[in-house]
């Protein structure tokens, strides 16, 4: 068990909409707009602020943020690697070791994404309906101008690209092991849509949704139905850290940061997007079994401890398959797990996603989720869990990912 | 030219040195792996090192093409212009290649037929005369 110091102090949050909703307010404006909001829940002011944390596929650099923000010294900038989903909770481990380390004194960690304005991530950044080009060349090997695009170009050619056909292939696999069904699925999208519904923040809060709404969505790529992948939204959020010291002297409630994990077991590369190898008993996993036993080791606590979890759901699968590694249920068990009602704020022994998650709140690469655990902690969540004291968040799964153990004193 | 299944649109292969002779055998209609001269180790995609044994010594190994469906999805979104929907990717466990595991296309076949485990063999497909694409077809048709 290791002794950590650092804190979760404030958050806060831009509007969250459809993606391309945001049009008028830049990106990096959005990301300015959440990290005041986020000092300012803290009591702290900017100028207070020495420190910013992101991950992979920001387009807002932290040096640009600090000048239009007025920090009075940027002590410490960092950013974790790809893939930008599986960041969010290193960046609050990053933030945290900063602070520990006293490389700085607080850290906000943030993340802004205006879709509208750059891509679509559901598209992949390709445009099926625009018109050939009047002279073709011929199709012909071109040159990968970086390792990730080397790697991705044993994908691209197949027609690899969109995370909905990716994130299959494992669940795919899950099915044909373990009788995985896409009702099961289905309900874990309903529940989190249920506390979605009683969140004002919540991009599909006033759209309630049906198992039956979910079966007769569109097949996107099988076995992933549209309300089995997540939201493309535009909107900001940030989180602020700092020390013990510092926590003490202000207004909120402090959230102790427990223990943080970041990894990706061997092989694994960009997941299903570039590496089929992976050995076989980990392939129709999320690939955190060992981070989570690191993580519980750290923390001394285990899967029984954790009163509510706020799990990165690009794709219900990619939860069920976490629900397993992280021990709440048995390998293959995760859809029974799901049926139980386990995973609802009411009366569900593992309440999860309490905000409505990336499939029902927002998708802002799941930093929302850390938001949620220190509300959740706090007893602020719109779907409380009472006398909750620890909250497992994480970051992406299926890919390179990372986890923090938040808990309350 | 061999029969084609995917407009000229598809996103190109994108490569490097290290992966630059995959895509010059499939040209010449040769399914290779990597495999380590130290260890005999298979990799794929291709690599600079031999994850096990670290050696940095490989040679090129041809493959006969059969292999099983290890995991698939049927895909309802086109990636390119005028591309027949659905289409199928999948993870095609290659025979031959100790347990090795490559990303690839179903063709010629119904997606009411797709199961794990299917037997597959390999089909080229010429985008044009400096490209070749490996994608797979269930041996019984």
């Amino acid at each position: 068990m290791t002794q950590r110091h650092a804190q979760l102090v404030g958050v806060g949050e831009s509007q969250y909409t459809r993606w391309g909703k945001i049009g008028d307010v830049t990106e990096h404006a959005l990301a300015c707009q959440a990290i005041q909001r986020a000092v300012a829940d803290a009591g702290l002011s900017l100028d207070d602020v020495d420190g910013l944390a992101s991950f992979a596929e920001d387009r807002n650099e932290a040096v640009f943020l600090a000048a239009e923000l007025g920090l009075p010294a940027l002590r410490f900038a960092n950013m974790v690697w790809m893939p930008g989903g599986g960041g969010g909770c290193a960046a609050v481990s990053n933030a945290a070791m900063a602070v520990e380390t006293g490389q700085a004194e607080v850290v906000v960690v943030y993340r802004s994404l205006c879709q509208g304005q750059f891509f679509r991530f559901g598209s992949a950044g390709v445009d099926a309906s625009a018109p050939a080009p009047a002279n073709p060349k011929p199709p012909t090997v071109q040159q990968a101008n970086s390792l990730l695009l080397a790697s991705l170009g044993f994908a691209m050619p197949f027609g690899l690209l969109m995370a909905a056909a990716a994130y299959a292939l494992p669940t795919r696999r899950h099915m044909h092991l373990y009788g995985t069904t896409s009702k099961q699925l289905g309900m874990l999208a309903v529940t989190f849509r249920e506390h979605a519904s009683r969140n004002p923040r919540a991009v599909m809060g006033g759209r309630p949704m049906t198992l039956e709404d979910h079966q007769a969505s569109p097949m996107i790529a099988d076995p992933h139905r549209l309300f089995d992948c997540c939201l493309e939204s535009d909107g900001a959020c940030a989180v602020v850290v700092t020390t013990a010291e510092r926590a003490r002297d202000l207004a909120a409630r402090p959230i102790e940061i427990l223990a943080s994990e970041q990894g990706a077991p061997k092989g694994y590369a960009f997941g299903p997007f570039s590496n089929a190898n992976v050995a076989d008993e980990i392939y129709a996993t999320g690939g955190g079994e060992e981070m989570a036993k690191r993580l519980w080791a750290k923390a001394g606590l285990g899967p029984a401890d954790v009163d509510v979890a706020q799990l990165y759901d690009h794709f219900t699968g990619c939860v069920l398959m976490q629900l397993e590694d992280y021990g709440f249920c048995e390998r293959g068990e995760g859809g029974s797990f799901i049926e139980s009602g386990a995973l609802s704020w009411h009366g569900g022994s593992l309440p999860t996603n309490t905000h409505g998650g990336s499939l029902s709140e927002a998708y802002i690469h799941g930093l929302n989720h850390v938001v949620e655990g220190v509300r959740a902690l706090r007893g602020d969540s719109t779907s409380p869990v009472e006398n909750a004291e620890v909250c497992l968040v994480t970051s992406a799964a299926c890919v390179p990912s990372s986890a923090v153990l938040l808990g309350r004193k | 030219m061999s029969q084609r299944f995917f407009p000229d649109g598809m996103p190109p292969p994108l490569a490097d040195a290290i992966s630059l002779p995959w895509w010059e055998a499939a040209a010449e209609h040769r399914l290779v792996v990597q495999r380590c001269t130290s260890c005999e180790t298979t990799r794929h995609p291709p690599a600079p090192v031999c994850p096990e044994c670290r050696s940095a010594d490989s040679d090129w190994n041809e493959l006969s093409g059969r292999g099983q469906v290890y995991t698939y999805t049927i895909v309802h979104r086109p990636i390119a212009a005028g591309q027949e929907l659905p289409f199928v990717i999948a993870v095609i466990a290659l025979e031959g290649a100790g347990g090795l595991r490559m990303i690839s296309n179903l063709v010629e076949v119904k997606p009411d037929r797709i199961e794990i485990g299917l037997a597959v063999e390999l089909v080229w497909e010429d985008m044009s005369p400096d490209l070749a694409i490996p994608r797979f077809r269930p041996v019984e048709r």
